[in-house]
């Protein structure tokens, strides 16, 4: 019974150094980072003297060259005299431009076949099961190989354009529908429509306030439909209808006029968006069954109908459940937009690879692919967490 | 203060009542399952239009006006293509899978070699299934068999160069053979590497965690085919002057590397998941820190987030379709390869060939999602209520 003596005593308990925790963690940290710092002193002696002998100079400088390269389809001014820099930044818009269209889309789709997921109807229930199953189980690249091979490219010449309402037609150069020429005046309904969303936000605020106070209610929604929508549509018409359409016409081997959006766009476009929305469709089921089934008998205890128990009761609970899994769909669906460089949809990395085999300034190029990818996921991620941190459930 | 009395009795009887609907039997369960009210109705009427809409051209399409043999494009292309079709004719060309379908498996694969495909796919499901089902003992074995003494052996069987087998460059490899070497050799990888990475993420040392951390965000914040390039571009960059490097090799790298980062976020959630005290009762019983994670943590921690861990794997395995964009020759690639073959071009080709290449990647991730769904079930001890 001495033993716990000896620790009152203060004698320091004799344990070898290489026992005690603190020193152990700190050797394997040294050691840890001895061996990274070898690692990229390696790779940096190897690169430079990799470099030099394929007589590339590194740096940014060769952004400013010349490209040589014509790319299809792009949103601000651009020709091959352009430089390395202007033909990514036109990679970066396109990139963007699928990626925000395909996000809505998906959106749209795999909220609806989620939902359709949850219907108490075996029949809608099992088409929607098929859905997920199939676009879930097979490569995004093979449904845009699908879209791309599949069904564009075996669509008639545009002299055989099939035609489509409202002016548009579809063939295999893409699809084509009139583009809208404003005329004098037209801002003002631009106007009206910036008018309209204000005014609906504080016709909304002043509703809330005056439900909390009183109990009364307002007809909110058809508020805001009539101002939003009206707003404009009276401006449009006090100002004499400034719109007219310049409607694609057929010339003897294309089509002129209009606007046209690439086969590569639509194939891409189409893929990611029903490829990406089989996977919301599993979130957002996933997120309405986990709100606990007393949260919906609660609500019809409160005599609320089946309506108003999914807009104020189930739904703002299961978007705490499905935005971060959604939010994680969002980049996914940005990322496997790099797969356009397969049907040649110029996105920033089939632009950054041509500059790549061009210049042959590989780590350069990889930077940049990084550094924009990095942002853009860290982008959507913030505003998603932004948005998720509104619609958190606060707690006590 | 009543006056009078509230208390009832009926005098008289009911009239009958009709029968109960009855509730089950086939009218009863359409009532219920697909017209239980006019929103209902219309619904399922508008599903069935969907259905005849969709279902009876598909079939007509890949069996009634398909061609199932032929020798070259002119079974499966119109007269006015340059085939033997009437105009207007529109079919699945399963004679050009059916003439390609060597290809599509092994790739431009010796011929006279190929005995050796047969026998490694041979050997893969013969250590496979046993370690899928259950009942069978000794899974420690199987497992090392597997993961350690399969490989090599594959690895001598594929690429020859040894033991009196001529050597088969991975150029020549190709097809299917191609889409399981990538998924077999990205799984056995990722899987340990992702438990490093997130034993790395949650560890105390900075220096660690700051590696696995960078790690792990980097790579997921970029697409694969960025990371597919710069294995292939920028690896041999950076290794010494003269070193060639397999391009096989290097898609390998990169496809393990990008499987293990998401395979280690999967792992965290389950790290988190396990309760503080089961790392304390590890530590009071004096095991060490890879016992502890061994015999304890771990177990728990990976039973927890088994759909997570299958469906990274059937991300990777559809994942590998992309190092057809660096230049390799994978089911699908194969499949993409010959839409350009002159003997066989017709414009039922491509969809012909994607319809069977997608039909390959759903069989094998529908089967592992399904053997997923089945271990979770076999392995949940009620922790759920």
């Amino acid at each position: 019974m001495a033993t716990p003596q000896s620790t009152v005593e203060g004698a320091a308990p004799r344990v070898p150094l290489f026992y005690d925790p603190r020193v152990r963690g700190i050797a394997y940290q040294v050691l840890v980072f001895a061996g990274l710092v070898a690692l990229i002193y390696w790779i940096i002696g190897n690169t430079t003297a990799n470099l030099q002998r394929a007589n590339i100079a590194s740096g940014f400088d060769f952004l400013q060259g010349r490209a040589g390269f014509d790319i299809g389809d792009s949103l601000v001014e651009y020709s091959s005299d352009s430089t390395y820099g202007r033909a990514l930044f036109v990679g970066f818009l396109n990139t963007l431009r699928v990626a925000i269209v395909g996000i809505i889309t998906a959106t749209i789709i795999g909220f609806i076949i989620g939902i359709g997921r949850l219907s108490k109807n075996w029949l809608i229930n099992r088409i929607c099961l098929v859905y997920v199953e199939v676009f879930r189980n097979i490569p995004p690249l093979l449904v845009i190989f699908f879209w791309y091979f599949g069904v564009l490219s075996v669509l008639p010449l545009p002299r055989e354009s099939i035609d489509l309402p409202l002016g548009s037609y579809l063939n295999s150069r893409g699809l084509y529908f009139p583009r809208f020429l404003w005329g004098e005046g037209a801002w003002l309904v631009l106007v009206g429509l910036v008018l309209g969303i204000v005014f609906t936000f504080f016709v909304r605020r002043w509703a809330h306030r005056r439900q909390m106070a009183t109990g009364e209610q307002f007809p909110v929604f058809w508020t805001s439909v009539a101002l939003i929508g009206g707003l404009p549509l009276l401006a449009f018409l006090l100002t004499g209808l400034p719109l007219s359409f310049e409607f694609p016409e057929l010339s003897t081997f294309n089509l002129r006029g209009g606007i046209q959006v690439r086969p590569e766009f639509l194939a891409l476009y189409l893929a990611l968006s029903f490829y990406t929305a089989a996977f919301i469709a599993e979130i957002v089921r996933a997120g309405v069954l986990g709100v606990s089934h007393g949260q919906s008998e609660a609500a019809q205890a409160l005599g609320l109908r089946s309506g108003q128990s999914m807009r104020l009761v189930i739904i703002p609970q299961a978007l705490r459940i499905i935005i971060p899994p959604l939010t994680s769909q969002y980049l996914n669906l940005t990322k496997n937009s790099s797969l356009a460089v397969a049907i040649g949809y110029p996105d920033l990395v089939a632009t950054g690879g041509t500059t790549l085999n061009q210049t042959g300034q590989a780590i350069e190029v990889v930077a940049i692919w990084l550094v924009v990818y990095l942002g853009l996921s860290l982008g959507t991620a913030g505003l998603m967490n932004w948005y998720n941190a509104r619609m958190a459930l606060v707690e006590r | 203060m009543q006056e009078h009395d509230l208390s009832f009795v009926r005098a008289e009887m009911v009239a009958n009542q009709p029968p109960p609907v009855s509730d089950h039997g086939p009218v009863s369960w359409l009532r219920k399952n697909l017209f239980a009210n006019v929103t209902d109705s219309i619904f399922t009427i508008l599903g069935i239009a969907l259905i005849v809409m969709i279902v009876p051209p598909i079939i007509q399409w890949a069996f009634i006006d398909a061609q199932w043999t032929g020798a070259d494009r002119s079974v499966c292309a119109t007269v006015v293509q340059g085939g033997t079709q009437p105009e207007g004719w529109s079919g699945a060309c399963w004679a050009f899978v059916d003439a390609k379908f060597q290809q599509f498996m092994f790739g431009r694969y010796p011929m006279d070699e190929r005995w050796r495909v047969y026998l490694t796919g041979f050997l893969f499901v013969a250590l496979l299934t046993p370690l899928l089902i259950p009942s069978v003992p000794r899974k420690g074995l199987n497992a090392i068999l597997l993961f350690v003494v399969f490989p090599i052996v594959g690895f001598f069987l594929l690429s020859g160069g040894a033991f009196g087998l001529r050597p088969v460059p991975t150029p020549l490899w190709g097809g299917l053979l191609v889409t399981l070497v990538l998924a077999y050799v990205g799984i056995a990888v990722s899987f340990p590497l992702g438990i490093l990475l997130a034993l790395g993420r949650r560890s105390q040392m900075p220096v660690v965690k700051l590696v696995c951390v960078v790690f792990i965000e980097t790579i997921r914040g970029v697409p694969l085919i960025t990371i597919l390039f710069m294995a292939s571009v920028m690896l041999p960059l950076f290794l010494p002057p003269g070193t060639s490097f397999d391009k096989l090799l290097r898609a390998l790298v990169g496809v393990a590397l990008f499987a293990s980062a998401y395979m280690a976020e999967v792992i965290r959630g389950g790290l988190q998941a396990i309760p503080k005290g089961q790392y304390e009762g590890a530590d009071a019983l004096g095991l060490s820190f890879w016992k502890k994670m061994n015999l304890v943590v771990l177990p728990q921690a990976i039973k927890l987030v088994i759909p997570g861990i299958v469906n990274t794997f059937i991300g990777l395995f559809k994942d590998t379709s992309l190092v057809y964009i660096i230049g390799m020759f994978d089911l699908l690639g194969a499949v993409r390869q010959n839409f350009a073959d002159a003997n066989w071009a017709s414009p039922q080709t491509p969809i012909t060939g994607l319809v069977f290449a997608g039909f390959v990647f759903w069989l094998f991730c529908f089967g592992m999602s399904r053997y997923s769904i089945f271990m979770e079930r076999r392995l949940d001890t009620g922790h759920k209520r």
